[in-house]
């Protein structure tokens, strides 16, 4: 059943908002043992919730766009009273004192929040397998990583634990786990979702977004959580794209490049399913060009920079002062260093002296400035593509989902994942990834379609396309 | 540009991130940060410095606000999170030394 028919169905009285969530605590009783994609199941505080709805509805009140609706949060999304910890050991039991704005926006449209997923340490890693407490496996192949860092979510949504989830995406962290896991996942424009509440990693790449089993399912949930929030300085004033009515729109007349370059060095299945999305969106009337944007293959080394140098800056906060875990020392710089020593994971570390390294004297203008000049180059290529087409087509991951453990001790290998989104962020545009084809090994794989900024009426018709010539 | 870094400025970097090594870290961090650095190579080479650089995709600039006077997070309630608290205040060791 679609978001939009169980939340008119709850609100109709034909359901119940408490049916809805005890149907999603069945699932998760049933697979989470296995599976561990929630890190927090708030099953009495959800309960508690759900009446209210079922009471709103009961007195002849609209319980609002997603009344009654099971959602689950990515755990570096501030929740007031649970615990956020970014699965990381430094935030171990922290507790929030107050709600993020997409928290916010989901309780005005009335939806059930079911619990927190889980995510790679600090959302820095494409597996979510550095976890403090413990791997997520992928729904369709538990010896998978489910992508990251939103695996939990990806894997809540994809087990049916949940309708809809919501991640964050900073180089790939929604739709590279949407891809591994068969489900929908959106990167929206830059500044179209509010960040307040958000744990910061990078802050000019990260981006909260939408994932759910369809295309039309994100769309409601995107438009619930889109638009201007005076709370984050980076929140655009322009008017929300109005996806849902745009959504049967079609491909007709527009013009649609395989970009080649986001489609080249990954494995054989995935570049016939990328052709093979080109042929459906053809045959919808769209015009199909191949080409080649050559700057994107410089967005890897790029996001290497910028988002350890943006991380080194932002997590220089965990101090053991005000919030999160201390270790104690003689003095002050001595409890930072225990602190924060014995709380960050080593990719974490790894990031932030990467960072630190790169915007220090002497390496700044070599590093850092030279990466923000190759985000220009790729703004600007990105932008003579669109002055010739619409959207572009490409691949969402390289391959389907690895093993657990195969690329964890290899950081580069791990970063090469997300090779085809990176440049999405770096440019701020939208992107999302949308299930397409089964790989000979059972897995699913997703196909990514990217557009210019605010193009997002353009982008889910389009995947709407493409989810009804899936194989 | 060169991706040789010694374990001598990892130590440096891990100081001024106030992260502390293990000898084995110093060993392992130095090889995994060179191969990061040596992947960056490729945008050394590139001559595009009458480029400006970006920080932010859409070049915002500062926004304001008005002055107005509205609810704050509340003070107990963070304090409550904080590793320690003394009289309402994050409590941490001394900073300074002792008065001569």
């Amino acid at each position: 059943m679609s978001v939009t028919d169980l939340a008119a169905k709850i609100r109709a009285g034909e359901t119940t908002a408490v049916a809805a969530l005890e149907h999603s605590l069945s699932v998760i009783a049933e697979r989470d043992g296995e599976l561990h994609a929630f890190v927090e199941v708030q099953t009495e505080r959800a309960r508690e919730r759900a009446r209210t709805i079922d009471a709103a509805v009961a007195d002849g009140k609209n319980p609002g766009r997603l009344g009654g609706v099971p959602v689950a949060l990515k755990d570096n999304l501030c929740q007031r009273g649970t615990v956020t910890s970014c699965s990381s050991k430094i935030l171990e039991g922290w507790i929030p004192p107050y709600d993020a704005t997409v928290v916010t926006r989901l309780m005005e449209a009335g939806a059930v929040i079911v619990g927190k997923t889980n995510m790679f340490d600090f959302a820095m890693g494409a597996s979510t397998e550095n976890s403090a407490s413990g791997p997520t496996r992928n729904p369709r192949d538990p010896s998978r990583v489910p992508g990251g860092s939103s695996g939990g979510s990806a894997a809540a949504v994809a087990a049916e634990m949940v309708p809809l989830a919501l991640g964050s995406d900073t180089g790939g962290s929604i739709r590279q786990p949407a891809s591994l896991c068969g489900v929908v996942g959106v990167k929206p424009t830059y500044g179209l979702v509010s960040r307040y509440g958000l744990v910061a990693f990078a802050s000019s790449l990260d981006q909260i977004g939408p994932f759910a089993s369809t295309v039309a399912d994100a769309a409601e949930l995107l438009e619930v959580l889109a638009g201007h929030d005076p709370m984050d300085s980076t929140s655009l004033t322009s008017p929300v794209p109005e996806i849902s009515a745009h959504l049967s729109d079609g491909v007709q007349g527009k013009r649609i490049g395989l970009c080649t370059d986001l489609v080249e060095g990954s494995d054989p299945e995935v570049v016939a399913a990328v052709r093979r999305a080109a042929e459906v969106l053809a045959a919808a009337g769209a015009e199909v060009v191949e080409l080649s944007i050559p700057e994107l293959r410089y967005g890897l080394s790029a996001y290497y920079l910028i988002a350890p140098a943006e991380a080194s800056s932002n997590l220089a906060r965990y101090d053991g002062v005000r919030f999160g875990n201390r270790v104690d020392g003689v003095d002050v710089t001595a409890m930072n260093t225990a602190t924060r020593t014995a709380g960050f994971g080593d990719e974490v570390k790894r990031r932030i002296m990467l960072g630190t390294y790169a915007l220090s004297a002497g390496y700044y203008d070599a590093y850092y400035a030279q990466a923000q000049r190759v985000r220009t180059l790729i703004i600007d290529a990105f932008a003579k593509a669109y002055e010739n087409v619409d959207l572009l087509l490409g691949a969402t991951s390289p391959t389907t989902a690895f093993e657990i453990g195969s690329k964890v001790d290899d950081p580069m290998s791990m970063y090469l994942s997300d090779v085809c989104t990176i440049p999405t962020n770096l440019a701020g545009h939208p992107a999302l990834s949308v299930p397409f084809a089964t790989g000979s090994d059972g897995l699913p794989i997703g196909v990514q379609l990217l557009g210019p900024g605010l193009s997002e009426e353009w982008l889910f018709a389009a995947a709407a396309v493409l989810e009804g010539g899936a194989a | 540009m060169s991706a040789d870094l010694s374990p001598e400025e990892v130590l440096k970097v891990a100081h001024l991130a106030r992260l502390e090594l293990s000898q084995d870290e110093v060993t392992k961090f130095t090889e995994q940060l060179q191969s990061m650095l040596g992947h960056a190579g490729d945008i050394a080479a590139l001559d595009i410095h009458d480029l400006a650089p970006t920080a932010h995709p859409f070049g915002l600039i500062n926004v304001l606000r008005s002055d107005e006077v509205r609810p704050s997070v509340d003070r107990d309630e963070v304090l409550s999170q904080a590793p320690k608290a003394v009289d309402g205040r994050f409590g941490v060791p001394r900073i300074m030394g002792e008065a001569p």
